[in-house]
């Protein structure tokens, strides 16, 4: 009977209620897409890295995420390779990252090719000569790219002579010696991979490794991956909760006004009902499970306008993958319903504590 | 049931503040109500019988004085035993009706169900429904009923709890001549043959003397006098 009374209500006024819940909906898909393009251009970015197929990485002592320039000699990797029998490849290559963030960089084809293990190539070639330039698939549906077309990278132009598989290494690949030329760079490289006949000599060699390069970060990939995880999170945590706050706090105020509103509309109804010897406890819930099925029509909503969103950015902006994660489709929903009965929380005690003889003559 | 008179008020006292103002509505009335009595109210606008129904349906606190209803002294009563007592010892009829117009008649007499918990007894739905002819209109929301039936649905919401008391307030003040005179016989009926105890309210003497057996008439927030009769 109660259900019957709440879905009464709720449909009594149906412009309030799907606005209502359209509000919900808008809560729900802030939070999980925010959280979704967050995750989702870390997870690609770190996919990326691990699709290098190396063990070791050899970096100038950085911190941050990203990195732009080149202070490793262009020696290093021949020397590795000689000194130490395990060290099966060793690549150099050196990252420009424009304002944009899509790093570019160079790199020598053949020796990533090897070392991850082959990179398909859906159309074109790999570069043969200065200015040509290969993208993953991805970036080519972004910037509507075919073979033959022409880019300009660091006020270059470039001819696009290859659309590969996305995941290894970088979206926008160069030749290794054109990048040292534009950016002054020659026989020098921004970073150094290692690939071992065993990764399991990964440890011991990495100890090696820094105690005869204080100067340098080394770390298998696997740790990389791990820190910059760490620290892509730490960063944009916080502009991640500002975010999921502004949607919380959105989701409580619409609530919290559509329910003041409904039991302002009906006091007279909550006078008969307390007339024929409705509880607080009953009133309170009569407001609560109206919130709570609000909140639920909402919740699913949201979910599809989640998906919807996916669909359309994966349309409109290939580069930015948006992973929608279940366990925060979980907390999108607990965070939800959490904040709208915080917002119901006022209106229901108002109803809960209405005067049944006013609410009973209220006009 | 205890002995002795269902509606017991001795003294009864109200105030209303109003800011800083003391406005009394009832200046010390006494009423003795027996089970199975159909008792009315009669008086002028402001004279306190309104104000004297909220206190004896427990919808108003008194400010001195006792009340009680069934045994029940609702100046020692905490507001939630005043709730409890809405569900199952008085049924309230209100001039307005004051049904639930998101529900249908039938809903509406079933919520009063569902509060007092009784809900599952079929047979006295069934019953009270056929003695109140609103069988056929029970699929119907209140804004597709007439004045006249939806007091009928109003009167069966308030007696589907078995109620020691059923309240009126001006059950006729909204409806015309044949409505009210319908509804006026269904509250005899339920008295007459039901040995339901009704308490109603009215500023209508023909009212009252049509079907109350005694008549209680207020003015200026006390007791102005009081008729036996037969009816």
């Amino acid at each position: 009977m109660i259900q019957r009374l709440v879905l009464r209500n709720l449909s009594h006024r149906p412009v309030r209620t799907g606005l209502t819940v359209l509000a919900v909906a808008v809560e729900v898909a802030m939070i999980v897409m925010m959280v979704g393009v967050s995750e989702g251009l870390l997870l690609e970015s770190l996919r990326r890295t691990r699709g290098v197929g190396a063990d070791i990485l050899i970096r100038p002592q950085i911190s941050g995420a990203t990195l732009s320039g080149a202070d490793i000699s262009g020696k290093l990797p021949d020397l590795l390779r000689e000194r130490f029998d395990s060290i099966t490849h060793a690549m150099g290559a050196t990252v420009f990252t424009p304002g944009d963030l899509q790093t570019i960089t160079g790199v020598d084809w053949d020796e990533l090719d090897a070392m991850s293990g082959g990179i398909v190539i859906f159309d074109g070639r790999p570069y043969a000569s200065a200015y040509e330039a290969v993208v993953d698939e991805v970036y080519a549906r972004q910037e509507e790219l075919e073979v033959g077309d022409s880019i300009e990278l660091m006020s270059r132009d470039f001819t696009i002579v290859g659309i590969v598989e996305t995941g290894k290494m970088s979206r926008v690949f160069i030749p290794l010696a054109t990048m040292g030329d534009l950016q002054g760079w020659q026989d020098r490289y921004s970073q150094v991979y290692l690939k071992l006949d065993d990764p399991a000599k990964a440890r011991d060699l990495i100890g090696e490794l820094r105690a005869m390069m204080p100067n340098r970060s080394v770390m298998s990939v696997e740790e990389l991956l791990a820190l910059t995880a760490t620290s892509v999170r730490q960063m944009s945590s916080q502009f991640v909760d500002i975010i999921i706050s502004i949607a919380v706090a959105i989701g409580f105020i619409v609530v919290m006004l559509a329910m003041y509103t409904a039991i302002l509309e009906r006091t007279r109804e909550i006078g008969i009902l307390k007339a024929v010897g409705a509880s607080k406890r009953f009133i309170g819930a009569i407001i609560l499970r109206e919130t709570l099925a609000v909140s639920v029509a909402g919740i699913a909503l949201g979910y599809g306008l989640s998906l919807l969103g996916r669909g359309l950015v994966a349309a409109k902006y290939p580069l930015v993958p948006v992973i929608l994660l279940p366990e925060w489709l979980a907390w999108a929903a607990v965070l939800t319903i959490a904040g709208s009965i915080a917002g119901a929380a006022y209106p229901a005690w108002k109803a809960a504590s209405a005067d049944p003889c006013e609410a009973l003559t209220y006009e | 049931m205890p002995d002795g008179p269902i509606i017991e008020v001795r003294n009864l006292k109200k105030v209303y503040r109003y800011g800083s103002v003391d406005v009394p509505a009832l200046r010390g009335v006494s009423l003795d109500v027996a089970a199975g009595e159909f008792m009315a109210v009669l008086g002028p606008s402001g004279s306190g019988k309104s104000t004297l129904f909220h206190i004896v349906g427990g919808l108003l606190a008194p400010s001195s004085g006792t009340v009680r209803v069934a045994g029940q002294d609702l100046g020692a009563v905490s507001d939630a035993q005043r709730t409890e007592m809405r569900k199952r010892t008085v049924g309230f009829v209100f001039q307005r009706f004051n049904l639930l117009s998101t529900l249908n008649a039938e809903e509406n007499i079933r919520i009063a169900q569902h509060i007092g918990g009784t809900q599952g007894d079929e047979e006295h739905f069934e019953h009270v429904t056929r003695i109140l002819g609103i069988r056929h209109r029970l699929r119907h929301k209140p804004h597709a009923l007439s004045g006249g039936e939806q007091q009928r649905v109003a009167i069966a919401r308030a007696i589907i709890n078995q109620p020691s008391i059923l309240l009126a307030d001006e059950p006729t003040g909204n409806l015309d001549s044949e409505n009210s005179l319908a509804v006026l016989d269904t509250l005899k009926t339920l008295n007459d043959s039901l040995g339901q105890t009704v308490l109603m309210i009215t500023h209508n003497p023909d009212a009252a003397r049509y079907c109350a057996s005694s008549t209680v008439r207020m003015k200026d927030g006390r007791i102005d006098g009081r008729d036996e009769q037969a009816t």
